[in-house]
């Protein structure tokens, strides 16, 4: 229950800054452009979807970490209240992991409604991207959340291995796994890659929108290992155990570090 | 008075050439109650022009030989079972009619290829409403003129290719009519070779083994409004010249390798309105040459148009494409055909002057596919970051893609 009052504070506090509503309306713009321009159907989906896969992990890191060097003093306040460790934390990462989710649900549902695309597009496809971005949140704001925890002293280091990791996950891991590619494709290596893949959070949320949007281009590919993979359940369920592997722990890292952390 | 007489008359003339008419075409009844129960029986003792109607029931009979101009009726549930045994039904004579019933079970064979209905050297034959059931080949026609094929069903459960026939299979044939047919298990739905002139129109074949509509060396022919989907291999229409494929639906045809319609030297041929629907690759080409290509729609196909460079002079005008993983590849960067006019949903140029068309051209082949083209497993980084940037800097100055594979005049919005 204390947590659920942090998370209200919390709450109050974002509005009032405003930032929160300003991240709200880029989806909000961002999703209304792209129905308007490119029809109510699949292709809005998917740029949309893009924008997500670029957005949400840049912002969730670098907000996650930033937030809590802003709010070390209401931090530090609450610690000398008689609430427990565990409710703090979960009160704070709840106080900006659920208004982050939902400022996304809302800026990119909000066109989908009005367009009537609830109707004309593929109602999975929709759920699948709105359920993709609500996981995403959570995680990346968990993993700002633990970078802000690590280099909780010094800003600017916890700042810039969020930038940096988003930089390297999003795109030099691509670049790397492309390397290998080139450098290995002789050799069976579908397996390692698909493990390459399923190891970075970005490329296992891009993994799953392929399944739903690129579906026919990867039945296309003429290789046993992928096809099994993608062709059946397995694929997606595979893909969203690693999802939430990779909330829970650096989450779980993150708080047993709030736990023994001295402030 | 005059008047009366002379309608009289006429009334008394009509009753007389239709009696006429009446004892020229007799019929012959073969009932499961007797006295004939066997079809082949009632077609022995049937005269040329006769109507043979079988009363409902199950015939165990093979190898039913017609060889002469009859009708074969069935009335009611008629099924005619060859219990694997040989043929069903052959047909040897013109202008035979077959109707109403159901042929089950033909032999299946390495050697021989067995069918649930084979005409052979008949011509003007008539197949109608005929419910062919778990037969090797389904309707075999060969050296068959004027023969018409309309609201047929038919279906059979192959695993393999090897021990599956084909649905409807044409050898040798001229001016045939396929209409409203309905097509599913079997080796290929359509199968064409030397066919001449043939109108397959509204038929659906889907989830055969290997293709569709599988044809090659028939030219001339025409199709329009078939529905092909979740075939093995899709379709593939080879070796033939002047072809017209109208207005038909390509759909859901997913794997190494299914095309929603494949064409290997096909040249003069005219491919509109077609809708080309979440296949593997759209329209595959190879080796083909002066075809127009209109008014297609290709929607989240993998590939919509894998263009092998052997092909020359096609031309591809106000084809609409959308949400395709990748709009066209090629395997050279040699290019010889037209892009015209077409809606691209990867366009990212602009319309100053507002006339619908874009002010810059654009590539439909990008870095990435050729990039697929050379390692297929980089096909996982599909709509990466990295990928999305690399193909930037590859539209901004091709290097590896074909510099004249352009649309001029990309379309701003949806053509209809």
């Amino acid at each position: 229950m204390k947590a659920l009052t942090i998370l209200q504070y919390q709450w109050k506090d974002l509005l009032r800054g405003k930032w929160i509503v300003g991240y709200g309306f880029i989806y909000l713009l961002i999703a209304d452009a792209m129905i308007r321009f490119g029809g109510a159907g699949p292709k809005a989906l998917l740029s949309i979807s893009n924008i997500m896969l670029l957005l949400i992990p840049l912002v969730g890191m670098i907000y996650g970490a930033l937030y809590l060097y802003q709010s070390r003093e209401f931090t530090e306040l609450l610690l000398a209240q008689p609430i427990d460790r565990p409710t703090l934390f979960w009160g704070l990462f709840g106080g900006l992991a659920l208004p982050l989710a939902l400022a996304f649900t809302a800026g990119t549902l909000l066109p989908i409604l009005y367009s009537g695309m609830i109707i004309t597009a593929s109602l999975r496809s929709i759920l699948l991207i709105l359920l993709l971005g609500n996981v995403l949140t959570l995680l990346f704001t968990g993993l700002g959340f633990w970078f802000g925890l690590r280099f909780f002293e010094d800003r600017v280091k916890g700042l810039g291995f969020a930038l940096v990791s988003w930089l390297f996950l999003a795109v030099l891991y691509d670049g790397l796994i492309l390397l290998a590619v080139f450098a290995f494709g002789d050799y069976p290596i579908e397996k390692p890659m698909l493990g390459l893949a399923l190891a970075n959070p970005i490329d296992l949320a891009r993994i799953t929108v392929l399944l739903e949007f690129d579906i026919s281009a990867l039945m296309g590919y003429t290789g046993a290992v992928f096809n099994r993979f993608f062709g059946s359940a397995a694929g997606i369920t595979v893909a969203a155990v690693c999802l939430l592997l990779w909330t829970i722990t650096p989450l779980w890292r993150g708080n047993r570090l709030f736990l023994k952390k001295d402030f | 008075m005059r008047l009366l007489t002379l309608i009289i008359g006429l009334v008394t003339g009509l009753i007389l050439l239709g009696s006429v008419e009446i004892t020229q075409a007799t019929q012959v009844t073969v009932s499961k109650d007797g006295p004939l129960t066997s079809v082949q029986e009632g077609i022995e003792q049937a005269e040329r022009g006769d109507t043979v109607r079988v009363k409902e029931g199950r015939y165990v009979e093979f190898d039913i030989r017609i060889r002469k101009p009859v009708t074969l009726l069935g009335e009611g549930d008629v099924i005619i079972d060859g219990d694997s045994q040989g043929f069903v039904v052959v047909v040897e004579a013109d202008r035979v009619t077959i109707k109403n019933i159901g042929v089950h079970n033909s032999k299946a064979g390495f050697m021989d290829d067995y069918a649930g209905i084979l005409v052979e050297n008949a011509h003007h034959v008539l197949i109608e409403n005929v419910r062919l059931v778990n037969n090797f080949f389904g309707i075999y026609l060969a050296k068959s003129e004027g023969t018409v094929l309309r609201n047929n069903h038919i279906t059979a459960s192959g695993q393999r290719e090897t021990n599956s026939g084909n649905g409807i299979h044409l050898w040798y044939t001229k001016d045939v009519e396929i209409r409203n047919n309905y097509i599913r298990g079997h080796r290929d739905g359509l199968y064409f070779e030397f066919v001449d002139g043939a109108s397959i129109s509204e038929n659906t074949s889907e989830q055969n083994i290997r293709y569709g509509i599988h044809f090659m060396y028939s030219d001339n022919c025409r199709y329009e409004r078939n529905t092909f989907r979740d075939n093995g291999g899709g379709v593939a229409v080879m070796y033939t010249s002047n072809v017209a494929i109208i207005d038909n639906h390509f759909a859901d045809n997913r794997g190494s390798s299914a095309y929603g319609m494949l064409l290997k030297e096909i040249n003069r041929s005219t491919i509109t309105g077609n809708t080309f629907e979440n296949n593997s690759v759209g329209l595959y080409m190879e080796a083909s040459s002066r075809n127009r290509i209109e008014k297609n729609r290709f929607s989240q196909n993998g590939w919509a148009i894998q263009l092998m460079a052997n092909s020359t002079d096609n031309l591809f005008h106000r084809n609409n494409f959308l949400a395709n993983s990748f709009e066209v590849s090629t395997n050279s960067r040699q290019h010889f055909n037209e892009f015209r006019g077409n809606y691209w949903s990867q366009y990212e140029g602009y319309d100053l002057n507002r006339d619908g068309v874009g002010d810059v051209p654009h590539r439909p082949v990008r870095l990435f596919s050729i990039l697929v083209e050379k390692q297929p497993q980089s096909l996982l980084l599909l709509r990466s970051l990295l990928i999305d940037l690399l193909d930037a800097a590859e539209k901004f100055m091709p290097a590896l893609t074909p510099e004249t594979l352009i649309d001029t005049e990309p379309q701003m919005n949806s053509v209809s």
